[in-house]
């Protein structure tokens, strides 16, 4: 009996549910991050407090805790009905926002004072100096450091399998439970996982390229 | 050229476009900005000298808010400058700013430079931003760089890019900070002529500059500072010719010298 043959449909589940989570929250995050670091270059006193705070917070929890709250704090709270997967992205997604704020924060540092002085000094309100002078420049340098946050992010979307979504690493679970040898599912779990961080990798691989061509 | 009234109260208040009253600023200990009284009236070209560190700059900046000031009010065309936000955007686009280091965008064109705060600021048509900016563009005499990046021009090109991005604005007042101090010699002259011309067209113009040409030529006032004080105000005749201060004397032999 082969473990993957077997099992290709359930194989082909906790795939997809890797894919969706990863995908839904490196969107989530990526949001949240660019606005997390425009917050913390922002002019506005308040807004830099809640960038710096979100990012401290966000940056210093194990995501396993996040996940504690997310699961058993926010329902009873907050929202009594969301369902996991969203519950699941919210997690991951703000937990990877605070990095890719950080790495977005560290790109706009690399782009000359003189540039966003120069954007303010024509009448521009901050959001467009961002927006059109700063962000633009700073992409370069935020790109790279973005492929590492993301394939990290494809990893931590394993904890979500063990709070009730259906991905690679819940499938993991549930095969081993099933009897099969664990050694066997890793192993293909394994190659799952590489494929899917193979594929940001090279994804990344060709952005940088064109970014450079277009200098 | 009209010989101004140096005393303070002398011109009538209508013709005050940017007026500074008992400005104060301290980068942490340094008192960089000491009571700073300053008028400048339509159609005003005003330069200000003085050594390094005296806060010439600041004082540029202070005029559209780049720095913040602790104390004394900051007026242009009679509205005081407002806080950070949208208002004071507003204000920004009518004062425009030429930087030492040219500042253009790097990611845009030469044409885009000049057009963006047109489309996005003064919200004006593509079509019409564009034509207006290849005619600012050929009034500098950079008109066939029109489609090159900024990094492929030579220094002089680009400053002069970068003042045609400001007039684009349709500016009230122009803040020229050392315009040509970052310019190789055989590249200043060319900076120099379009700021002649743009003073002679009646522009109101403060410019940093040691540049005695100019400013005997165009300039309507010297304002010499030191240590973060006006310490002398004069036409440049007077100025070059027969300092009062100690400090300007001392000043002017230095930089005459060389
Ligand atoms: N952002 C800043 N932070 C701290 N000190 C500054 C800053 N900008 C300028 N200074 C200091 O303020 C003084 C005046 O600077 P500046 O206005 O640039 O003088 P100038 O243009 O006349 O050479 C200098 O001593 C300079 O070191
Ligand atoms: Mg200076």
């Amino acid at each position: 009996m082969n473990v993957l043959l077997d099992n290709l449909s359930l194989f082909r589940e906790g795939f997809i549910g890797t894919l969706e989570l990863t995908g839904a929250s490196a969107l989530v995050a990526m949001v949240l991050g660019v606005i997390i670091a425009g917050f913390r270059v922002s002019p506005v006193p308040p807004l830099r407090i809640f960038g710096t705070l979100w990012v401290t917070l966000l940056r210093n929890t194990p995501l396993t805790l996040l996940f504690l709250v997310a699961f058993f704090v926010v329902p009873k709270v907050l929202f009594p009905d969301l369902d996991s997967f969203l519950l699941a992205v919210c997690a991951c997604g703000f937990y990877t926002s605070a990095f890719v704020a950080e790495a977005v924060r560290s790109g706009i540092n690399t782009v000359p004072l003189g540039q966003a002085e120069a954007a303010r000094s024509i009448g521009m309100t901050f959001t467009q100096t961002m927006r059109m002078i700063v962000l633009p420049q700073a992409t370069r340098t935020v790109v790279p450091p973005l492929s590492s946050i993301f394939i990290a992010l494809t990893k931590n979307t394993a904890i979500a399998g063990a709070f009730n979504n259906v991905d690679l690493f819940n499938v993991s679970k549930t095969l081993s439970n099933d009897g099969y040898d664990i050694a066997v599912i890793f192993l293909w779990i394994t190659l799952a996982y590489l494929i899917v961080t193979y594929a940001i990798n090279g994804l990344f691989r060709l952005l940088e390229h064109r970014l450079e061509v277009a200098r | 050229m009209a010989e101004v009234s140096v005393t303070k109260d002398a011109a009538p208040a209508a013709d005050e476009l940017v007026a500074l009253k008992n400005v104060n600023k301290h980068f942490g200990a340094l008192h960089v900005l000491q009571d700073i009284d300053l008028t400048i009236d339509r159609g005003e070209v005003v330069v200000v000298i003085g050594p390094s560190g005296s806060g010439k700059s600041t004082l540029c900046r202070a005029i559209n808010r780049l720095e913040t000031v602790e104390s004394g009010s900051i007026t242009i065309d009679g509205k005081p400058l407002p806080q950070e936000g949208k208002e004071l955007a507003r204000l920004r686009a009518d004062v425009g700013m030429v930087f030492q280091s040219f500042n253009l965008f790097a990611h845009k064109t030469v044409l885009e430079n000049v057009m963006l705060g047109q489309v996005k600021v003064r919200k004006v048509e593509k079509a019409a931003a564009e034509e207006k900016a290849r005619a600012l563009l050929d009034r500098v005499g950079v008109g066939t760089q029109a489609d090159k990046y900024p990094a492929q021009l030579s220094g002089g090109q680009q400053q002069r890019v970068a003042i045609a991005r400001a007039l684009a604005m349709d500016p009230k007042v122009m803040l020229f900070d050392e315009p040509t101090s970052a310019l190789d010699p055989e590249m200043i002259n060319e900076v120099l002529e379009v700021m002649q011309q743009l003073a002679r067209d009646g522009m109101t113009m403060v410019v940093v500059t040691h540049e005695m040409g100019f400013a005997r030529s165009a300039a309507n006032r010297v304002v010499f500072m030191a240590d973060g004080r006006i310490v002398e105000q004069a036409t440049p005749d007077e100025f070059f010719s027969n300092p009062r201060s100690d400090r300007a004397k001392d000043f002017l032999s230095k930089i005459l010298h060389h």
